[in-house]
């Protein structure tokens, strides 16, 4: 089972290194990190995607809210969060086949980030389920390279308690 | 506000934090702050011989007194010597601040010499820890240090300063507030739980308080105390907690775990309530999880909600300080009225001590490393002014089933992290905690020589302590699990009785030595050595065949332990002799 983790983090040096370290150290999988700045120049906010029972998960949301630097820790429960990923995938595209690559890429709205004399760039930007059937779909065509960014998520806008806030203290 | 270096900053931070005491060795990266010992300070610095030493010094410190222990390093090998005793605090969460000197700033990064990234290699082992960068940090690291390191679980943490910071300039002033937003561990426990966890206790028949280190780290022994009378609970405690709950007690009920005697075991995996207060369920305790205390309703109480389900399902988590919930759900108890219902549980469990009191070979010429254990114990019954020490090994085990300690704080051990070598620098730190006591480390001969170099320490800093070494010539422990599981093949654990001549090593240190092969010779020696009032060492040559019962083995449950039977036993420590002696 996979669950998206949201940690809201002080913007301090090693603060993202004692996360990864406690999760090497724990033996929880890492699937997809996305680490990045937030609303306030001190906060940085890392989006952890990772496999694991529903029991370790309550594991390493506790382990996570030990560390110091780290600020709030919340799970992004699917249905009530949005979960987005960025790729870029170069797909080679001779001159015949373009037609239905660009076709496809229509209907992902991916966008051509970049053409060359065999390939494209292509940008997609979506939910990670979107981006996974892109991928499956242009796979066939000779996928050279591709890169994701690790899914980044908020809680939706109609939830007005923002991130669920963990107190951690179990009732 | 006053203008000063960094060094005196770090000074006035200590001061004002009200530490008495550091332990240390300087070096090259951390010269600014010993130059500003040199200038004056109220702070004692206590010089070790090895930076490990200090740390284990600053855990003796820290266990004896329930303040912070602090320790100084330098950079470089300096501070790596100081992994052991930060790993050590890490597992056993003794409150320990270590300061290390770091190559100048401009150097970080270039493989400058003595440079080592001492926070890297550390963080899998503190709570946290600080790189200085700027010398005006170093008022609020400081007090973000102490706070961290005593505030939730308590453990380690590691201020690394370099060297051009010491020297800077700052205008100081000590922060009333740590400015920690992540740090908020648990203040107070839910009413409910408490409530809850009353009402399992008084529906309880056999119940059982498992306790472990976090009672005493919450210095909440008067509460436990008053737990368990309320509700008449029995009570074992963990190697870590001995001395949290009055030994001579009625309710007392030993130690569980490996080497723990068969009715504590049996307590703990008979019970239908079983109470872990401060308490991590430990493979070391509970030997096979999934066979431990089966069927058990299970209330777990902690100040760290990540040890509630970690390794045992909780049926009623609490989560809280422990002073607090202990004594929470002591009232709520008392408020209650309710009669307990223990009585025969508490005969039962009687029964049980009585049917399988710790046993051992009385016979030969050989003196018995459990007599010179029962031989302390009985020369300091009734004091309470004795604090123990131990390393880790068979001695540490024989300390925990035969000294009775009546008092918290003060049997201090390496629990978690089995660090040998313990022993003794702890015993000079908890010397230093408590000067009016008198500190007795039981130590293993393979331990003492880890550390040994102390003894200078002791002698020259004027903190005598008694080190009574159960020297039976060999890795003991070591030699014990090769006779029952590697077929009696002994691999590399002979040290001998004699190479080094203890007596004369702790002679050539200023200190006391004493040699004793037989029971006649025991008491007449432990007894000057007690008296002296100066730092001795006792070597008290034991027979080499002696094992520790009983014994769950690795991953077995905790009913199939391995007891001592007599000849069975006797044939299980004789090493190639015939049988191989698995005396199950």
């Amino acid at each position: 089972m996979r669950h998206t983790i949201s940690a809201l983090l002080e913007n301090k040096p090693g603060a993202l290194l004692r996360i990864v370290s406690m999760f090497a150290r724990r033996g929880y999988n890492i699937d997809s990190l996305a680490v990045g700045t937030t609303e306030r120049h001190d906060v940085s906010r890392v989006t952890l995607r990772v496999d694991c029972e529903q029991h370790p998960l309550e594991q390493i949301e506790k382990q996570m809210h030990k560390l110091v630097n780290v600020l709030r820790v919340a799970e992004l429960v699917p249905g009530e969060s949005i979960e987005r990923e960025l790729a870029l995938i170069k797909v080679a595209a001779p001159p015949e086949r373009r037609a239905e690559l660009l076709a496809l890429s229509d209907v992902f709205h991916a966008r051509v980030a970049d053409v060359g004399p065999e390939a494209l760039v292509f940008e997609i930007a979506g939910t990670p389920e979107e981006i996974d059937s892109f991928e499956e779909l242009v796979r066939p065509h000779g996928v050279k390279e591709l890169v994701r960014t690790g899914r980044i998520g908020l809680t939706r806008a109609s939830d007005r308690k923002g991130i669920k806030r963990r107190q951690h203290v179990l009732r | 506000m006053s203008r000063m270096n960094g060094a005196d900053a770090v000074l006035r931070s200590l001061e004002a934090e009200g530490v008495e005491v550091v332990f240390g060795i300087p070096g090259g990266a951390i010269l600014p702050l010993y130059d500003a010992f040199a200038r004056g300070t109220t702070v004692r610095h206590v010089l070790a011989r090895h930076e490990q030493g200090a740390g284990h010094m600053a855990e003796g410190y820290a266990r004896a007194s329930g303040r912070v222990g602090v320790a100084v390093a330098t950079s470089g090998p300096g501070a790596t010597n100081l992994v052991t005793p930060i790993a050590d605090a890490w597992m056993d969460s003794t409150p320990l601040v270590c300061i290390t000197g770091q190559v100048r700033s401009q150097l970080i990064g270039t493989d400058a010499f003595q440079e080592c990234d001492i926070v890297g290699v550390t963080i899998p082992i503190v709570k946290h820890s600080w790189l200085v960068q700027d010398v005006r940090d170093i008022p609020h690291v400081l007090k973000a240090a102490f706070h961290v390191a005593r505030t939730g679980r308590c453990g380690p943490v590691l201020v690394d300063i370099p060297r051009d910071v010491q020297e800077a300039e700052l205008d100081f002033a000590y922060p009333a507030e740590p400015d920690l937003p992540g740090w908020r561990p648990p203040r107070r426990a839910h009413p409910r739980q408490l409530a809850a966890a009353a009402e399992a206790i008084a529906a309880a028949e056999r119940p059982v308080l498992y306790v472990g280190g976090g009672v005493l780290n919450a210095n909440a022994s008067a509460q436990l105390l008053e737990l368990a009378e309320t509700a008449r609970a029995p009570v074992v405690t963990t190697l870590m907690a001995k001395g949290a709950f009055p030994e001579t007690h009625e309710l007392f009920f030993g130690w569980p775990g490996m080497h723990g005697p068969k009715w504590s075991n049996w307590a703990m995996n008979k019970c239908d309530l079983l109470v872990a207060a401060g308490a991590r369920f430990d493979d070391r305790v509970t030997g096979k999880l999934s066979a431990f205390a089966q069927g058990a309703t299970v209330i777990h109480l902690d100040i760290d909600s990540a040890e509630i389900g970690k390794l045992r399902a909780a049926d009623i988590p609490v989560v809280g300080p422990l002073d607090e919930v202990l004594g929470g759900i002591a009232a709520e108890l008392a408020k209650r009225g309710s009669a307990p219902r223990t009585d025969a549980w508490l005969a039962q469990l009687a029964d049980w001590r009585e049917e399988f009191p710790l046993r051992y070979d009385q016979t030969g010429d050989l003196l018995k490393p459990q007599t010179v254990l029962e031989t302390l114990r009985d020369m300091t019954a009734g004091r309470d002014d004795i604090v123990w020490t131990t390393g880790v090994g068979q001695h540490q085990m024989w300390a925990m089933q035969y000294l009775v300690c009546e008092h918290p704080r003060t049997f201090i051990t390496s629990g978690g992290l089995g660090t040998m070598g313990y022993g003794l620098p702890a015993a000079i730190g908890a010397k230093a905690a408590r000067p009016d006591a008198t500190v007795v480390c039981v130590d293993g001969d393979g331990c003492f020589q880890m550390t040994c170099q102390e003894l200078a320490t002791a002698t020259l800093e004027d903190l005598p302590i008694v080190v009574c070494l159960i020297n039976n010539g060999y890795l003991g422990m070591v030699q014990q699990w090769q006779n029952l599981f590697f077929d009696d093949r002994l691999s590399h654990v002979q040290l001998t009785h004699q190479v080094p001549d203890y007596a004369a090593l702790a002679e050539a240190y200023g200190a006391a030595g004493f040699t004793v092969s037989s029971e006649e010779e025991l008491e007449p020696a432990l007894a000057e050595a007690l008296s002296l009032g100066r730092t001795a060492v006792v070597d008290c040559r034991v027979d080499p065949r002696e094992q520790c019962f009983p014994m769950i083995p690795a991953g077995a449950a905790a009913l199939d332990l391995i007891e001592y039977s007599g000849d069975a036993a006797a044939s299980a420590a004789g090493r190639g002799a015939e049988g191989k002696g698995v005396a199950r």
